[in-house]
C-alpha cells in the first residue's frame, strides 16, 4: 500500500481520460491517431520503468533491447505472412540470401510470434538479470552493463544485414493475421487494442506496487544490505521486476511496431533506451499515471520540434532533463500531486496511510 | 584436523561459540585468534577502544566479512560459511551503527518485514501479512515506544528514533541473538538510558550482543563484559571487575579518561 492516498482529481480523472482514449479514433485526425497510438504502445513500456526503477531503483539504460526484442519478433511474422509460400522477405534476396534463416521459419505461425513477444525478451531479461543481480552488482554499473547490452543488439541488428534487414530494419508490412493493415477498421482495433493493454499492465503493475511484493521492492531500492539483513534474499524481487518491466517493453515495442508500421536499430540501441528513462523522469518514476503522462509529452514535443526544427530535438531533450532532476524530481507527477494536495487535504496527516489488504487472507503457512 | 563442535551437549544453554576465529584483511589481523561463547537469553557488551576488532566480531558472525581461519557455531552448527540471509534465517540479527532503517517504508512496513516469516518471493504476490505478524509488529511498536509513529514515514523519524525503529526490527525478526552496534550511537542521556532498559526488556526471550564504548551506558546495561584488544580476548568480567582491572585500564579506559 502506497503512503499517500492519490487526491480526489486523480482518483477519479482516469475514468474521463480513459473515456477519452477509447474516443479518440472520432476526435483526432488519422495521423494524430497513427501517433498517439505509438505513443501509449510506449507507454505500456514507461510503466514497466516504474515498476523497475521507481519502485526497486533499478536504473536500466537498455530497455530498447527488450523494446525492441517484442517489435523484431513480431515484425518477422509480418514479412513472412506477406510472402507468397517459398518467397523470402525482399531484403534477404537483395543481400544476397536464397533460404530462410532457421531461426525465422517458427515465426510463419501466428501465434508463436504472439508468444514470442512476450516469452522472448521475459526469458532473457530473467537471465540476464539473475546472473547480474546474484553477483550483487547495483547502481550505476547495472546501468552501465544494460547500456552495453542496447549496444551490442543494435550493433548486432546492423551487423547482420542478410537476416535482420540492418540498418534499415524490417518494414513494410501489408497483413496482420489476414486483416489489411492500411485499412480504417485495422488502424481503430489496433489503437483499441493498445489502450485495453496500456490499461491492463497499469493496474496489473499497480496491483503488483500495491502487494507485499511492491513492500519489498521498495525496501530492497531504499536498503538491499538491510533487506538481507532482515533474512530476505532480495534477488529474486529484483529478478521479477526486471522480468516484468522487460515483457511490458516488449508488448510495447511489438505494438509501435504495428502503428508505426517499422522496426529498426535506429529505434533500440543507447540514444532511445536513455531517451525511455527520460519520458519515465519527466513524467515522474514514482507514479504510474505521471510515466504515461511524460511518455506523452515529451513525445508529442519531440513530434511538434522536430518537425520545426530537426537539429533543435536533441538539445531541448536534454535541457528538459536537467531541468526536471535538479527542479522536479518525482517529476511533473510530484508537482501535480502536490499541488492538488495543497488544494484540498484528503485526510489528517495521522490517516493517511491505511493497510488495506484484509488480515484474514493469507498469511503464514 | 577434524573440528569439535564446541560443548553444545555439555551446555545445554550455549546460543553462540566462536572459535578462534581470524580476519586477515590483507595482512592486517582485526581479528587474531578470538573466542568467545554466548549462553541463550543472556546479557553480553563487547568494549574495546577503536580498532579493536568489534565491529568486524560482528560482520563474522553475521556474514559480511569471513573468517580466514577458525569457525562460528550457532546452536551447535557450524554457520561460518552460510550466505547472510540464511544466518539471518538461523535466528541472528543485527543493528548496524549508522541507522539502517528503510527510509521510505512506514514504521510498521519496516517492522512488518522483519516479522515476515514466509520469505518465499512469489508469496509476497498473494499474502498479506498474518495476523500472528501483525500482532508482533505492534507489540514491538509498544516496546520500542514508536506506537504513533506507526504510519509516518521512516525518513520523517528523529535520529534516536530511527535507531529505536532498528532495534525493533532486529526484535520484530524473533531472532534468538540479537547483534547491537552501538545502538545508542547520537543519543542523549535520557535517551540512553531508555535504550538500556529497552534492551534489558529482551533479555530472557533473546541473547544480546552490544558493542559500545560510552562507558555510562556499559555501566547502565550491567551484566558481563569482554574486552577486546587488536583484535584478540583481553578480559572478561562484570563490569565492575573490568573498571578495576588495570590491563584494561591500560589499553581502553586510562586513554578514554584523560
Amino acid at each position: 500500500m502506497t503512503v499517500n492516498q492519490a487526491p480526489w482529481p486523480l482518483r477519479f480523472g482516469w475514468v474521463a481520460l480513459l473515456l477519452l482514449a477509447v474516443a479518440a479514433p472520432w476526435i483526432v485526425s488519422p495521423y494524430e491517431l497513427s501517433l498517439l497510438g505509438r505513443f501509449l504502445a510506449m507507454s505500456i513500456l514507461a510503466i514497466g520503468l516504474v515498476l523497475v526503477w521507481g519502485e526497486a531503483g533499478i536504473l536500466t539504460l537498455g530497455q530498447g533491447v527488450f523494446f525492441g526484442l517484442g517489435g523484431y519478433v513480431l515484425a518477422m511474422h509480418l514479412k513472412l505472412a506477406a510472402l507468397n509460400p517459398g518467397d523470402i522477405p525482399d531484403f534477404m534476396t537483395w543481400s544476397g540470401r536464397s533460404d530462410l534463416p532457421w531461426w525465422w521459419q517458427p515465426f510463419t505461425s501466428p501465434l508463436v510470434a504472439i508468444t514470442a513477444v512476450v516469452v522472448v525478451p521475459g526469458v532473457i531479461a530473467a537471465m540476464f538479470s539473475w546472473l547480474v543481480f546474484r553477483r550483487r552488482v547495483v547502481g550505476v554499473y547495472f546501468a552501465l552493463i544494460t547500456q552495453a547490452l542496447a549496444l551490442c543488439f543494435a550493433t548486432l541488428l546492423i551487423s547482420q544485414q542478410e537476416s535482420t534487414g540492418g540498418f534499415n530494419g524490417l518494414t513494410d508490412f501489408s497483413t496482420l493475421f489476414g486483416f489489411d493493415l492500411a485499412a480504417k477498421g485495422t488502424v481503430w482495433t489496433l489503437y483499441w487494442i493498445t489502450v485495453i493493454l496500456l490499461t491492463l499492465s497499469y493496474l496489473g503493475v499497480r496491483w503488483l506496487m500495491r502487494s507485499r511484493f511492491g513492500t519489498m521492492l521498495r525496501a530492497t531500492r531504499d536498503g538491499e544490505n538491510r533487506v538481507r539483513f532482515l533474512g530476505h534474499n532480495p534477488t529474486p524481487y529484483k529478478v521479477v521486476a526486471f522480468t516484468v518491466s522487460a515483457v511490458l517493453a516488449g508488448i510495447g515495442g511489438a505494438l509501435f511496431t504495428l502503428h508505426a508500421g517499422v522496426v529498426s536499430p535506429a529505434l533500440v540501441g543507447v540514444v532511445p533506451s536513455i531517451e525511455m528513462v527520460i519520458w519515465v523522469a519527466v513524467g515522474g518514476r514514482g507514479s504510474l499515471w505521471g510515466a504515461v503522462a511524460g511518455t506523452l509529452l515529451v513525445n508529442f514535443a519531440k513530434d511538434e520540434i522536430s518537425s520545426a526544427m530537426p537539429d533543435a530535438w536533441l538539445y531541448a531533450l536534454g535541457l528538459v532533463f536537467i531541468l526536471v532532476v535538479t527542479l522536479m524530481p518525482r517529476g511533473v507527477a510530484g508537482v501535480i500531486e502536490d499541488a492538488l494536495r495543497r488544494l484540498r487535504p484528503v485526510a489528517p496527516a495521522g490517516k493517511k496511510a491505511t493497510i488495506t489488504s484484509p488480515a484474514g487472507l493469507g498469511g503464514a503457512p | 584436523m577434524t573440528t569439535v563442535t564446541p560443548a553444545a551437549d555439555l551446555n545445554p544453554q550455549l546460543l553462540l561459540s566462536v572459535d578462534g576465529v581470524t580476519v586477515d584483511f590483507d595482512g592486517f589481523k582485526a581479528l587474531n585468534g578470538f573466542s568467545m561463547t554466548l549462553d541463550r537469553g543472556t546479557l553480553r557488551v563487547l568494549i574495546g577502544p577503536n580498532g579493536a576488532g568489534k565491529s568486524t566480531l560482528c560482520d563474522t558472525i553475521i556474514g559480511r566479512v569471513r573468517a580466514t581461519s577458525g569457525h562460528v557455531y550457532f546452536k551447535g552448527e557450524d554457520i561460518t560459511h552460510l550466505p547472510e540471509y540464511q544466518i539471518v534465517q538461523r535466528g541472528i540479527c543485527r543493528k548496524f551503527q549508522t541507522p539502517g532503517v528503510l527510509p521510505g517504508l512506514t514504521v510498521l512496513d519496516n517492522l512488518l518485514i522483519a516479522a515476515h516469516r514466509e520469505r518465499r518471493w512469489w508469496r509476497s504476490l498473494t499474502s498479506a501479512a498474518s495476523p500472528a505478524e501483525r500482532a508482533r509488529a505492534d507489540e514491538v511498536l509498544e516496546k520500542v515506544g514508536l506506537a504513533e509513529r506507526r504510519d509516518m514515514l521512516a525518513c520523517e523519524l528523529a535520529h534516536g528514533e530511527k535507531q529505536w525503529l532498528e532495534i525493533g526490527m532486529v526484535v520484530a525478526t524473533d531472532a534468538d541473538l540479537l547483534l547491537l552496534d552501538e545502538p545508542t550511537a547520537g543519543m542523549g542521556p535520557a535517551e540512553t538510558s531508555k535504550t538500556a532498559q529497552l534492551i534489558h526488556s529482551l533479555l530472557g526471550r533473546h541473547a544480546v550482543l552490544v558493542i559500545d564504548h560510552d562507558m555510562s551506558f556499559v555501566e547502565q546495561l550491567g551484566g558481563r563484559v569482554t574486552v577486546l584488544h587488536q583484535g584478540q580476548f583481553l578480559k572478561e568480567g562484570s563490569v565492575a571487575q573490568i573498571r578495576q582491572d588495570p590491563d584494561v585500564a591500560a589499553v581502553y579506559l586510562g586513554r578514554s579518561e584523560h
